[in-house]
C-alpha cells in the first residue's frame, strides 16, 4: 500500500462530505487523513483526501468519485510537485523550570507560542507531516497534555491552478 | 383515489433534451421532438410548491406516476387530482410502486416515477431503488418530507431518506426551498435518463409544498461535475477492429448496457460482420434475437456450456455494456485466461473493476458500435475477414453436445422448464416476460426465446424476490397493447401480489404464472446439492397435496382476478391458451410443479468456470479440445 494525496473539486452544496466520505467507506478505502475548505470561488469547496491504497484500486476509486454527481474535478498531488501541510496544536507542560528548553526547541522547529500560562503553553506548528512528527518527538520528554491535528492539505507548485478549468465549467453552466 | 380508465398514454416521451442544456440524441425508435431551447415558449405561474411539483413532472414528460399518499405528500395529492396529464396510479405498497415505475422504464425505455409520503413510506421504496440502481434503470422517486422546521427532530414519520438512500441512487436531492422544485425536478429526470441510467431520489419537505412560489418552465440543467463521455476514443475503436479481425477465437460479450442505449439494431450489425459468437447475460437477453445462429446463449452460473466454455477458451472478449459480474465470471482468477479483453461501457468505474483490460471504451454503446462496424469493414477489406471456422467446429459441438434440456421429474408433477417453455412458444416473442428471482428466474431466462431487447425484465443484480408483479403491472401500463407475463414463484409471489388489487381496479390486465414447486426452489435446490439435502426452511406449503396456504386460485378470485390451476403435462397448453384469451382481467395461473427439479448447467459459487457441471456431476472435458 501507498500513500496518496487527493485534491477534490466539489460543489459547494450542502452534503457533498458526506457523499464523498460514505463513498470511501462504502468502496472498503480507508481515509488516512481529509480536511475541506473554500477556495477562490464561491461555488467550489476543496477537499484534500490522504489515503493508504494501491494503484489499481486508487484508481477504482477515483473513478467512483467521478461518478458523484457534486465531484467537478479530481487531481492527484505527487509529494514532489505539490506543497503538503498539515497544522498543530500541541499543549506541553512547560513550568518554570524547562520552558526555555522548550522554547528552544519551539524555535528549532520555527513553530510559535500561542498561549501561556504558568505551567503550560500551546504551540502552534505548520508543516509536512514528517516535520509535526518530529516537533512531537522533541517535545514528548516535556510532557504533552493535549493535541490537536488538521488534515493535510495541499497545493501543486508553479504557477497553474487545479480550479481553472473547473471554473469554466462552473460558470458556463451557471 | 381511484380514477377511471385511461386512454393509452401517447407514445412520444419527452427526452431531457428539451429541458436540458446538454442536448441527447433522440433514440430511433421512438422519435422526439426536440425543440430549440429558444423556441420553447416560456411559462411563468404563481402556484404552491406542490402545484409546482406537478407542473413540473408534466413539462418534464412524466405520464405516469405510480405511489400512495400519506401526511407529508398530501399537499401534492391536492393538485394531482386535477392533472389531466399525468396519471396516477394507486398501489398498494411502496415497494409495488417502486418496481412498477422501474417495469415501465425498462420495458419502454422512458424515466419511471413513482411516489411515497416521508419516513416508512419512503423507507418502503429503498428495495426498488436499491434494484434499479444495480440494473441501471432510469427512475425518478418523490418523496415527502416533514416540514423544514422539523427535520431532524425526530418528527412522527421522520426518516433520513437522502441519507440512507445516499449509496443506493446515481444522485439524490433534499429540497426545502419551494422555489428549487422545477428546476431540481428536471436535474434528477435529465441525471435519471442520461449517462448509465439510474435512479434519482427527490425528497421535498412539506412545508416546501404548502408555500407559494413561481414556477417556470424550461429549465436550464447546470451541473458542472456531471458530463458522461458518449463518443468513444477514435484510437480504441480502431484497436478493437484489429482485434476482432485478427483474432482466432473472439466473443461478444454482451450486457445490459446495449439494450439500456437502445442499440441491437447496431449489435447485429456487428454480430454479422464480425462472425463471432455472442453471449448475452442475464441483462441483456434479448439484445441479440435467440433464433440468430452465432447466439450461444446466456453466460454465466446457469448459462449454457456453449457460452460459459466460449468466453474460458477464447483468445478475444468484446465486452459490450456488461460489467464482469461474479455471475458470469465464476472465480475470477481463472476466468478466460487466454483473453485480450476489449471492454466497452458508458461508466468508466466499470472498465477495470473487476477483470484488466486490455482496450478500454469509454462511450455510449450504440455510439462505440456504430463506429466500431466501419471501422472493422475497413479491416476486413485490407485484410479480409478471420479464418473462424475451426472456432465454429468447437463451438458447435459443444452445443450439440451440451444443449439445454431438462428430465421429466419422477413425483408427478409438472416440469417447470416445459411450463415455462410453452408460455413462452405460445405468447411469442411480441410478448413480454418479467420474472421473479430464483429457479423460475433462470428458466425463463434459458427456455423463452427472446427476439427483440426489453422483452424480458427480472431483478438481475439485486436479486429482488417480488420483482415480478409490481414490474409487470408497470410493463403493462408502459405498453397496454402488449401480452405481459409475470413469470413467478410462489415465494416472490407472496413477497409482492398485493398489487393484483392495483392491477384489477386499474384495469391492468397482467398474466402471472406461479410456478409453484411449493418451497423456495433455488435455496431448496443449494440445501440439495451442498446442505445434504437438509431442507432448512425452504417448505411454502403452497401446494403438493398436503396444504394450499394460500390458495393461489382462491387468492386471485379475492382480487378480482381471474384464477386457473393446472397440474398435468395435458392440460398446460389448454390452461396457457385459455389465460391468453383473458384480456380485461388480470389472471394468476397456479402451475404446480416438481420441487425436485433443478437448474442446470450450474457453475456453483465462487468455483471456476472451467469446473461447469452439465447435469448433476456430469462435467465437460475440456482436453481433447484444447
Amino acid at each position: 500500500m501507498s500513500r496518496h494525496t487527493l485534491s477534490v473539486l466539489v460543489e459547494n452544496k450542502p452534503g457533498v462530505l458526506t457523499r464523498v466520505a460514505g463513498l470511501f467507506a462504502r468502496r472498503a478505502f480507508n481515509i488516512h487523513s481529509l480536511a475541506v475548505g473554500p477556495t477562490e470561488h464561491d461555488e467550489i469547496s476543496r477537499i484534500t483526501v490522504v489515503v493508504d491504497v494501491d494503484e489499481l484500486p486508487l484508481e477504482q476509486v477515483t473513478k467512483q468519485l467521478n461518478k458523484l454527481i457534486n465531484v467537478i474535478k479530481i487531481v492527484e498531488l505527487e509529494d514532489a510537485a505539490s506543497v503538503q501541510r498539515e497544522l498543530l496544536l500541541v499543549k506541553v507542560k512547560a513550568d518554570v523550570t524547562q520552558r526555555t528548553s522548550v522554547l528552544e526547541v519551539v524555535q528549532l522547529f520555527r513553530a510559535h507560542v500561542v498561549d501561556v500560562v504558568p505551567d503550560t503553553v500551546v504551540v502552534e506548528a505548520t508543516g509536512s507531516p514528517g516535520k509535526l512528527d518530529a516537533l512531537l518527538t522533541a517535545l514528548e520528554p516535556f510532557g504533552i497534555r493535549e493535541i490537536v491535528q488538521s488534515g493535510t492539505v495541499a497545493i501543486g507548485r508553479g504557477s497553474r491552478s487545479i480550479t481553472d478549468r473547473a471554473l469554466e465549467r462552473v460558470t458556463r453552466s451557471a | 383515489m381511484v380514477q377511471g380508465p385511461h386512454p393509452a398514454p401517447p407514445r412520444t416521451p419527452v427526452s431531457p433534451a428539451v429541458v436540458g442544456a446538454t442536448p441527447r440524441p433522440a433514440p430511433p425508435s421512438a422519435p422526439t421532438p426536440v425543440v430549440p431551447a429558444d423556441r420553447v415558449e416560456r411559462v411563468t405561474e404563481q402556484v404552491t410548491g406542490a402545484q409546482s411539483i406537478v407542473r413540473s413532472l408534466e413539462e418534464v414528460g412524466a405520464e405516469v406516476v405510480f405511489g400512495i399518499p400519506g401526511g407529508a405528500i398530501l399537499p401534492t395529492y391536492d393538485p394531482l387530482m386535477d392533472s389531466t396529464r399525468l396519471r396516477h396510479i394507486l398501489v398498494r405498497h411502496e415497494q409495488g410502486a417502486g418496481h412498477a415505475a422501474t417495469g415501465y422504464a425498462a420495458a419502454t425505455g422512458r424515466v419511471g416515477v413513482c411516489m411515497a409520503t416521508s419516513g416508512p413510506g419512503a423507507t418502503n421504496l429503498v428495495t426498488p431503488i436499491a434494484d434499479a440502481n444495480m440494473d441501471s434503470v432510469p427512475m425518478v422517486a418523490i418523496t415527502g418530507q416533514v416540514g423544514a422546521a422539523m427535520i431532524g427532530t425526530d418528527a412522527f414519520q421522520e426518516a433520513d431518506i437522502v441519507g440512507i438512500t445516499l449509496p443506493i441512487t446515481k444522485h439524490n436531492y433534499l429540497v426545502t426551498d419551494p422555489a428549487d422544485i422545477p428546476r431540481v425536478i428536471a436535474e434528477a429526470f435529465h441525471v435519471a435518463a442520461s449517462g448509465r441510467p439510474g435512479p434519482v431520489l427527490v425528497d421535498i419537505a412539506k412545508s416546501a409544498m404548502q408555500a407559494s412560489t413561481t414556477f417556470s418552465w424550461p429549465q436550464e440543467v447546470a451541473l458542472p461535475g456531471y458530463h458522461p463521455v458518449t463518443k468513444p476514443h477514435a484510437k480504441q475503436i480502431r484497436e478493437a477492429a484489429r482485434l476482432l479481425a485478427t483474432s482466432r477465437r473472439p466473443v461478444l460479450y454482451v450486457g445490459g448496457g446495449v439494450i439500456r442505449a437502445r442499440a441491437a439494431e447496431q449489435l447485429r450489425r456487428l454480430t454479422d460482420l464480425s462472425g463471432a459468437p455472442v453471449v448475452t447475460t442475464l441483462m441483456a437477453r434479448g439484445a441479440l434475437p435467440d433464433t440468430h445462429p452465432q447466439h450461444l446463449g446466456m453466460p454465466g452460473m446457469h448459462g449454457t456450456v456453449a457460452a460459459v466454455a466460449a468466453l474460458q477458451k477464447s483468445d478475444l472478449i468484446v465486452a459490450l455494456g456488461a460489467r464482469f459480474d461474479d455471475r458470469v465470471t465464476g472465480l475470477l482468477s481463472s476466468f478466460a485466461p487466454h483473453a485480450t479483453v476489449v471492454h466497452a461501457d458508458i461508466d468508466p468505474a466499470e472498465i477495470g473493476k473487476n477483470k484488466a483490460v486490455d482496450v478500454p471504451i469509454v462511450g455510449d454503446l450504440r455510439e462505440v458500435i456504430s463506429d466500431l462496424v466501419p471501422e472493422l469493414e475497413r479491416e476486413h477489406a485490407q485484410h479480409g475477414k478471420p479464418d473462424l471456422e475451426a472456432w465454429w467446429r468447437q463451438l458447435d459441438a459443444w452445443r450439440e453436445t451440451f444443449g439445454l434440456g431438462y428430465d421429466e421429474p419422477s413425483d408427478g408433477h409438472l416440469a417447470p422448464q416445459h411450463v415455462i417453455q410453452r408460455i413462452g412458444e405460445l405468447s411469442g416473442p411480441e410478448a413480454t416476460y418479467v420474472a421473479g428471482v430464483g429457479q423460475h428466474q433462470m428458466w425463463a431466462a434459458q427456455f423463452i426465446k427472446y427476439e427483440r431487447p426489453n422483452s424480458w425484465l427480472n431483478s438481475g443484480g439485486l436479486g429482488t424476490m417480488g420483482y415480478a408483479v409490481p414490474a409487470a403491472m408497470g410493463a403493462k401500463v408502459g405498453e397496454p397493447d402488449r401480452t405481459v407475463w409475470a413469470i413467478d414463484g410462489d415465494g416472490c409471489f407472496q413477497m409482492t401480489n398485493q398489487e393484483l388489487a392495483t392491477c384489477a381496479i386499474n384495469d391492468i390486465p397482467i398474466k402471472v404464472a406461479v410456478v409453484n414447486n411449493s418451497s423456495l426452489g433455488m435455496v431448496r435446490q443449494w440445501q440439495t446439492l451442498f446442505y445434504e439435502s437438509r431442507y432448512s426452511n425452504t417448505d411454502l406449503h403452497t401446494g403438493h397435496g398436503t396444504r394450499r396456504i394460500p390458495d393461489f386460485v382462491k387468492l386471485a378470485d379475492a382480487y378480482g382476478c381471474v384464477g386457473l390451476r393446472c397440474e398435468t403435462k395435458a392440460d398446460v397448453d389448454a390452461t396457457i391458451k385459455r389465460a391468453l384469451e383473458i384480456d380485461d382481467q388480470p389472471v394468476v395461473v397456479d402451475f404446480t410443479v416438481s420441487r425436485d427439479a433443478m437448474v442446470w448447467p450450474m457453475v456453483a459459487a465462487g468455483v471456476s468456470n472451467d469446473d461447469i457441471q452439465y447435469a448433476r456431476g456430469i462435467s465437460p472435458s475440456w482436453d481433447r479440445e484444447d
